[in-house]
């Protein structure tokens, strides 16, 4: 069709390690909001950076109003009318709204700059938007949803007819969300074609004309909105069977408490957030990216500080203001991001498994007892089945995998008991995975309590106990493993406040 | 719609938050400290003290004005009192050993810091070296290369035609050294610069986000160059300024100018985080150390004490921009 704006086939991706993309496909008719749903990883951001020229794809075709397209960085997308707003803002917060919007391309007399017409050149484009911003506004002093407007104003700026939009309604309230989708539908009026990159279902139901499914990695169906319901949309982005996922779970748990957490909140990433959490226990936290597991588990550990909400720590009110304290009630927060916030990666393994406890490890005059850490060092590697050449071997030298243990012997060295994994699989191979679950089975045997984060709706589904459901801060529901199932999580995980209300 | 309480903030800490306020913090503390200085130290207060003050603030606000371009970009540079001295020493090459015509040996003073400049920028544009390292690895280059062609011998400028002290340290106006004007010329073509022309407009955008910059499809690279190169114009004339103060060209001279102008520069609210700062507050940074330390010598408080006053003023300084940056959060 010659009046598609842009035409993407057969698009394949690979980053080091990772297949994004495998023939995907999408296209994008003038005046149609067409929103691109999948779940985290699908590969919906990838193949949009491509388009706006932020990667280069590996094959595939893309057609630009008829004609075939080599995207070579994202000026050249610019030049195309193709911009993108990214989920997390680009904006110079010190400068003015006016300022941004026509960064690169500033009115000038001479070698002076004309703020004057910079400004009035601003005010004429919000106008013609229908957005309502004054053009010396400092960027940093605005709201998100504001900021959010200056993106759109800026990329329209230069002439684009394709716009993309990564999550624009993560971070906005529902007014703002309203105001957004007003102004949406007045460029789609205008002939404007939008893509717009969402986890939210409902919101899809409201905006988009047409809707991409995509799952792992590859390109799945394109419906129209109006013919399609919400289940079937999260059907198809579940879509696989999967019978591997039988739960090898140590059966009984025992009713003890021991971590007990109430009215916890903290910005809009944590809301009234309030659960148990029992001895020997696998309790799984599903949810969407951005649904603020990672910062209720911050929070309690006090990464960040909570503004409010109590924890209960085997039965005792816990006072716990920094991370330090944390671990002395007993709890590891174990980060997804391993090579950032879980290890000395210059260091040796030995060094790794004692860092938490060193005191435990030191002579009164200061002196670190290397036998001592020597002995728990091995006892750790053999335990753990660790398989690095020695314990003076670089962490850095080591696979994802034994890493990931590496950071679990280093916690279970402290005696922590209750654990908080943060994504514990993520970057590590299939095989290398079933040993951390059997680590993490072996464990909660032992009477260690595991919270664990994932957004591997099978792993969550293989490993818990219970299931945590996180949307927007809050915890939008509790599954036992028997009632859980894929679909359950992902209408959980997509259940925004105004659908929970109603 | 709710609305989210709004965080309890300390009365000071909501006075902090203004635009431009640690500027008008550092000239209330300046002119409190002028003030003061007059009031409470005998002999403080007279024209030809005042005059000293402005005198001595020359090179320090020249050399503090360039940094603060590139301080504003989120960058620093440590090359810029060597790099300085490697200014005056190729003017006094060219002027004095070569014995060309002392404007050519003022050009080639400017195109001198104009190269440091560019091979600073380069190394941390294009080499991508974090200012910190690149600057001082040329602080000890330009150091060297400063000894090297004078041969550590002071070259001085006593048959330069037409004669170099009088240029510069001449009183024209007011009674006032010609430097003086000099350091106000040239922090008022920074100000040009920096709020009138697209060169401030990219400086401010580097400091603010880079990335973001790049995106919109600016040549970041190129920029921050410039920037640099910038800088090292005003390194050349804080080198010319410096030559005529002393008329001579010293080669052992240099190292700790550049913390003097860094301290100017933060004092005057110039966030080393990038993003923001001004010239005005940088030059009020500048007087407001050197009336400190001239206040302090004519008070008779010993030199070791100034220096710890001056570390507690800037260590001051700062802590008033995180607090205020803190509580804008």
């Amino acid at each position: 069709m010659a009046d598609l704006l842009v035409e993407m086939t057969g698009i394949t991706k690979s980053f080091p390690g990772v297949r994004a993309l495998e023939d995907a496909r999408f296209d994008l008719r003038p005046g149609e909001v067409h929103a691109l749903v999948g779940e985290n990883g699908a590969g919906k951001s990838t193949l949009m950076k491509i388009l706006a020229g932020i990667y280069r794809r590996d094959a595939g075709t893309i057609r630009a109003k008829g004609q075939e397209v080599e995207i070579v960085s994202p000026r050249a997308a610019q030049d195309m009318g193709i911009s993108i707003i990214h989920q997390e803002l680009n904006l110079m917060g010190h400068l003015t709204v006016a300022q941004n919007v026509f960064i690169g391309r500033e009115p000038r007399r001479g070698v002076l700059l004309d703020d004057r017409t910079l400004n009035r050149k601003a005010a004429e484009l919000f106008e013609q938007l229908h957005i309502r911003l004054d053009p010396r506004a400092r960027v940093s002093k605005l709201a998100v949803a504001q900021q959010q407007m200056v993106e759109i104003a800026k990329a329209l700026s230069y002439n684009s007819d394709v716009l993309i939009m990564d999550e624009p309604t993560a971070a906005l309230t529902d007014g703002e969300i309203a105001e957004l989708f007003g102004i949406i539908r007045h460029l789609r009026e205008l002939g404007h074609g939008i893509v717009h990159i969402s986890h939210r279902l409902e919101e899809l139901k409201q905006i988009s004309d047409r809707v991409t499914v995509m799952r792992d990695a590859r390109y799945i169906e394109t419906v129209l909105t109006a013919e399609a319901t919400i289940g079937q949309i999260i059907s198809m982005m579940v879509g696989r069977t999967i019978f591997e996922a039988t739960p090898e779970l140590p059966e009984t748990v025992d009713p003890t408490i021991v971590l007990d957490v109430s009215g916890l909140n903290r910005g809009r990433q944590v809301r009234d957030v309030s659960f148990q959490l029992h001895r020997g226990e696998i309790l799984g936290v599903a949810g969407l990216v951005g649904a603020g597991r990672t910062e209720v588990m911050r929070s309690i550990f006090a990464a960040d500080r909570p503004e409010s909400g109590t924890i209960t720590i085997n039965g005792q009110p816990a006072t716990i203001h920094a991370p330090s304290d944390a671990v002395r009630y007993g709890i590891a927060y174990l980060s997804e991001d391993r090579k950032r916030y879980g290890l000395a990666l210059g260091m040796d393994v030995e060094i790794n498994t004692v860092l938490a406890s060193l005191r435990r490890f030191t002579s009164r005059f200061g002196w670190i007892r290397t036998g001592a850490t020597r002995k728990q060092a091995l006892e750790q590697v053999t335990s753990l089945a660790i398989k690095t050449p020695g314990i003076t071997q670089q962490v850095k030298n080591l696979s994802g995998g034994n890493q990931q243990k590496v950071v679990m012997a280093k916690w279970l060295t402290a005696d922590t008991d209750i654990l908080i994994f943060d994504e514990p699989t993520r970057g590590i191979d299939v095989g290398a995975k079933s040993e951390i679950y059997r680590l993490l089975n072996d464990l909660a045997r032992q009477g260690k309590s595991i919270i664990m984060i994932s957004s591997e709706l099978p792993e969550i589904l293989r490993m818990s106990h219970r299931i945590l459901v996180m949307c927007e801060g809050r915890i939008t529901g509790e599954l036992s493993s028997a009632e859980a199932t894929q679909e359950a999580i992902m209408t959980l995980a997509t259940q925004r406040e105004s659908v929970a209300v109603a | 719609m709710q609305t989210a309480p709004a965080p309890a903030r300390s009365r000071a800490q909501s006075l902090l938050t203004g635009e431009s306020i640690q500027r008008l913090l550092a000239l209330g503390a300046l002119v409190i400290l002028l003030v003061f200085f007059s009031l409470v130290v005998p002999h403080f207060a007279s024209t030809a003290n005042y005059i000293d003050i402005l005198t001595a603030t020359a090179v320090n606000g020249v050399l503090a004005t360039g940094v603060t371009f590139v301080i504003i970009t989120g960058g620093i540079d440590l090359s810029l009192g060597t790099a300085m001295t490697f200014c005056s020493v190729v003017a006094g090459i060219v002027s004095v050993n070569l014995g060309l015509p002392l404007p050519l040996g003022i050009l080639a003073a400017l195109a001198a810091g104009a190269l440091v400049g560019l091979i600073n920028g380069t190394l941390i544009a294009k080499m991508k070296l974090p200012p910190f390292i690149a600057t001082l690895g040329m602080l000890y280059v330009t150091l060297g290369m400063a000894q090297v062609l004078s041969d550590v011998h002071p070259i001085y400028f006593e048959q330069t035609q037409p004669a170099f002290q009088q240029i510069l340290m001449g009183k024209a106006i007011l009674g006032i050294p010609n430097i003086v004007w000099v350091m106000f010329g040239a922090a008022t073509v920074a100000w040009i610069l920096l709020n009138r022309t697209i060169l401030g407009r990219y400086t401010f955008a580097l400091g603010s986000n880079e990335e973001a910059t790049r995106l919109s499809g600016v040549n970041t690279d190129r920029w921050k160059i410039i920037v640099y190169i910038v800088d090292g114009l005003f390194v050349g004339l804080a080198g010319i300024v410096i030559a005529s103060r002393m008329n001579s060209a010293q080669p052992g001279l240099g190292m700790g100018y550049e913390l003097d102008a860094i301290a100017a520069a933060v004092i005057g609210g110039n966030s080393l985080s990038g993003g923001e700062g001004s010239v005005v507050g940088t030059i009020i940074g500048a007087f407001l150390i050197s009336t400190l330390r001239i206040g302090l010598s004519v008070a008779g408080v010993p030199d070791q004490w100034k220096s710890v006053i001056t570390g507690l003023v800037v260590i001051g300084a700062v802590y008033l921009d995180i607090i205020r940056r803190r509580s804008r959060a």
